[in-house]
């Protein structure tokens, strides 16, 4: 990230990429101000127009258009397209950070009446009318559901997607490319069709019933290509060499996969599958079709139907009653903090390893690059 | 292998060559311990079961759309009503409402994804790099149904508002056009209710994240000798950028989008929520009204016969065709780009 200039008599020091001058800072700060004072006056008080949307708007135009005439007075043409470039990338991007922070704000401000109640965690919706005050009632049949919905849809999917990851990596082969190429063209597949795939085959074909464990199911086929794709990349990451080494000391390919292979990519793997769980304990689409909804505690998934966070919000939203959409904002607060918990988890897990990495093998100071992190291939 | 002996030894020539007919090299595979072919089997074994288990939905879904075209004909694809009463059933407007909704969002969608990684990979300081990092990707993690709500109740209000702007100062041009007067005193919101255009915004807050991270991952494989090769040759950042870092993020740029793409065509909650359905073909995106094939199914599977039940089914099977096309094509861009082919230097 450093380059030198050729300076003739002074000794050969590096330009400083990162650092900005004063004239940068100056610049940009000095037309941030005068662009807010300047469209405030002009867009509020000579033209009077309104709107909040529609100042910011402006006064960003108006920003770019004092960055570059600042900068034209004292700053050759090339130095003009840095600063844009650089006064318009930082925008976007604060712009979308901003708006994840303001998609979080906005879920749990809306839902703090309903989820700050302890009622709303130990009753279900029983002989509660949905237009009950929220003292009244509670999700604990959906956050249950939910739960076993999940643990099930996990338990069928990270055995077969692992499974199907190892087979891809570690035995290969003609088929283990027919497989990949299948695995790989079902991530494709829109979430809904594997919820009409499932009840066409199971519900209508089989005359099951709408059950835990349909929906399991269905989740269950939403989540492997998931997991399998993605495994297989943390898989496929484990340096050949290491194989090797194990093989040449007489170990066998089983016992290469248990204790080279898996123990070095374990935290990946962990990372990868946590995210795939977060994945589907917010998946809806399926649980319209599969799923009834019912507003009984129910933790058998074998018999009767049993609800959902997701559909529990789906419907309260659709409702348009009041307080039952109250309701469907303090769930979809308590679906964020699981997901939040789960995603942060696999932050942690990840992180932890590679800074274990590091330790080994970073032990000198060196440039910080940029490295592509296989864990946020696009799922 | 002879002509190494002969330079080594040369003495010995004829002796090895009579060896060498009975030299056979010793057969390496020993064949596999019991244990190999018990975890082989294992393995194969779920591999092969996870192969029929989603072959068969993309051969379930093939085989359905047979009596579908048998029973409604290549008006299926034509038809722009779904009343099954009528036995008149058609997708070409949920297509083309999917295809207009996944395209909206891909604009709003496209141009912040690409700034915010480009901010991300190139101007960010090392400290701050990763929490946005991390902001992104738990924008990905954020489940569908929270931005159907954070759009039902925050983006809709405010859409109409835009919706409106736009329909007065833009409303020469066709697709801007609504069926009301703009610029009436006390104009009525509902002109401008679950439009497609709101419906895109929402799916946009989808994409980002995930054409976002494509991107940057791409951006920050380009090469350090060039990086430094531009700063050397006294280029600012922007000129590095724009001469090493983009070029060479091509690939990641196309692809990145596409997949953005395909996440928005089969996008099903968030679009429900905010999307007021109607089945006609237009393409006013601002006015009330549009539909998208997924929340077709959503809407429509449970008061389906078993034939309109397939035709929901090769409903989803044709947007299936739709995103695979676009997620292969995705694919083929990202692959090349990180494996460092698309550099031409």
């Amino acid at each position: 990230m450093t380059a030198t200039t050729a300076a003739p008599q002074a000794p050969d020091v590096p330009r400083v990429l990162s650092a900005r001058s004063a004239d940068d800072i100056g610049s940009i700060w000095g037309s941030a101000l005068a662009a807010v004072s300047f469209t405030w006056i002009a867009y509020y008080h000579l033209l009077s127009f309104s709107g909040i949307v529609g100042f910011v708007v402006v006064t960003w135009f108006v920003f770019l258009a004092f960055v570059a005439g600042v900068t034209l007075v004292g700053n050759p043409v090339p130095v003009l397209f840095d600063r844009l470039a650089t006064a318009i990338l930082t925008s976007g991007a604060m712009l979308i950070l901003l708006l994840v922070g303001y998609v979080l704000i906005f879920i749990y401000r809306r839902g703090w009446p309903a989820y700050t109640k302890a009622n709303f965690y130990t009753q279900d919706m029983s002989g509660v009318r949905p237009t009950a005050p929220l003292t009244q009632g509670g999700i604990l049949h959906a956050i249950v559901g939910s739960g076993i919905q999940i643990g099930i849809a996990t338990a069928i999917s990270v055995p077969l997607g692992v499974g199907t990851a190892i087979y891809l990596t570690e035995v290969g082969g003609k088929l283990a490319q027919t497989v990949r190429t299948v695995v790989e063209a079902m991530t494709a597949l829109p979430d809904i069709l594997a919820g009409l795939f499932v009840y066409t085959f199971l519900i209508i074909g089989l005359h099951w019933d709408r059950t835990g464990l349909t929906v399991s199911i269905a989740l269950a086929v939403t989540m492997i290509p998931v997991i399998a794709r993605s495994a297989e990349v943390m898989l496929r990451v484990v340096p050949g060499g290491l194989r090797e080494a194990g093989l040449a000391l007489g170990a066998s390919r089983w016992q290469v996969v248990r204790r080279v292979v898996v123990p070095t990519a374990r935290s990946n793997l962990v990372t990868s599958i946590i995210l795939g769980v977060a994945r589907i304990a917010g998946e809806t689409a399926p649980l319209l079709i599969v799923s009834g909804a019912t507003i009984f505690f129910n933790a058998d998934p074998l018999h009767d139907k049993m609800n959902s966070l997701p559909l529990l919000i789906f419907a309260g939203i659709r409702s348009g009653e009041p307080a039952y959409e109250q309701r469907a904002y303090g769930a979809a607060a308590v679906l964020l903090t699981l997901v939040l918990v789960l995603f942060i988890t696999a932050r942690f897990i990840a992180r932890d390893k590679l800074a274990k990495r590091a330790r080994v093998e970073r032990p000198a100071k060196s440039p910080v690059l940029p490295t592509l992190e296989a864990g946020n291939a696009p799922s | 292998m002879t002509s190494l002996i002969d330079e080594s030894r040369p003495d010995d020539t004829k002796e090895f060559a009579r060896a060498e007919d009975q030299d056979r090299p010793r057969t390496i595979a020993a064949g596999l311990p019991p244990s190999d072919h018990v975890f082989r089997a294992i393995v194969r074994a779920i591999g092969v079961s996870v192969l029929v288990l989603t072959g068969s939905i993309g051969l379930f879904l093939g085989y359905q759309a047979i009596p579908t075209f048998k029973r409604y004909g290549f008006s299926f694809l034509t038809e722009s009503q779904w009343q099954p009463q009528l036995d008149k059933v058609g997708i070409s407007a949920v297509l083309l409402g999917t295809v207009i909704v996944a395209l909206i969002a891909l604009l709003i969608g496209f141009p912040l994804a690409f700034v915010t990684a480009l901010y991300i990979s190139e101007y960010a300081p090392a400290r701050w790099k990763s929490v946005a990092i991390s902001m992104i990707d738990l924008m990905a993690a954020v489940p569908s149904i929270i931005y159907g709500l954070f759009g039902f109740a925050f983006l809709e209000p405010h859409a109409q508002d835009l919706a409106r702007w736009l329909h007065q100062n833009l409303g020469f041009i066709p697709i801007f056009k609504v069926d009301t007067d703009p610029n009436a005193a006390s104009w009525s919101p509902a002109a401008y209710f679950g439009s497609a255009f709101i419906g895109g915004i929402c799916v946009s807050l989808m994409i980002i994240p995930l054409a976002c991270s494509v991107m940057r991952g791409v951006f920050s494989l380009a090469p350090i000798g060039e990086r430094e090769a531009a700063y050397a040759l006294g280029s600012t950042r922007w000129g590095m950028v724009r001469a090493v870092v983009l070029p060479f993020g091509r690939g990641g740029i196309i692809g990145g989008t596409m997949l953005g793409l395909g996440r928005a065509l089969g996008e099903t909650v968030a679009v429900m929520l905010v999307i007021s359905q109607t089945f006609e073909i237009k393409f006013t995106i601002l006015s009330s009204g549009t539909n998208t094939t997924s929340a077709l199914i959503a809407s429509r599977f449970s008061e389906a016969t078993s034939a309109q039940l397939a035709a929901l089914l090769t409903a989803g099977f044709v947007l299936f065709l739709l995103t695979l096309g676009v997620n292969t094509v995705a694919a083929v861009f990202v692959s090349r780009s990180r494996s460092g082919a698309g550099v031409e230097i």
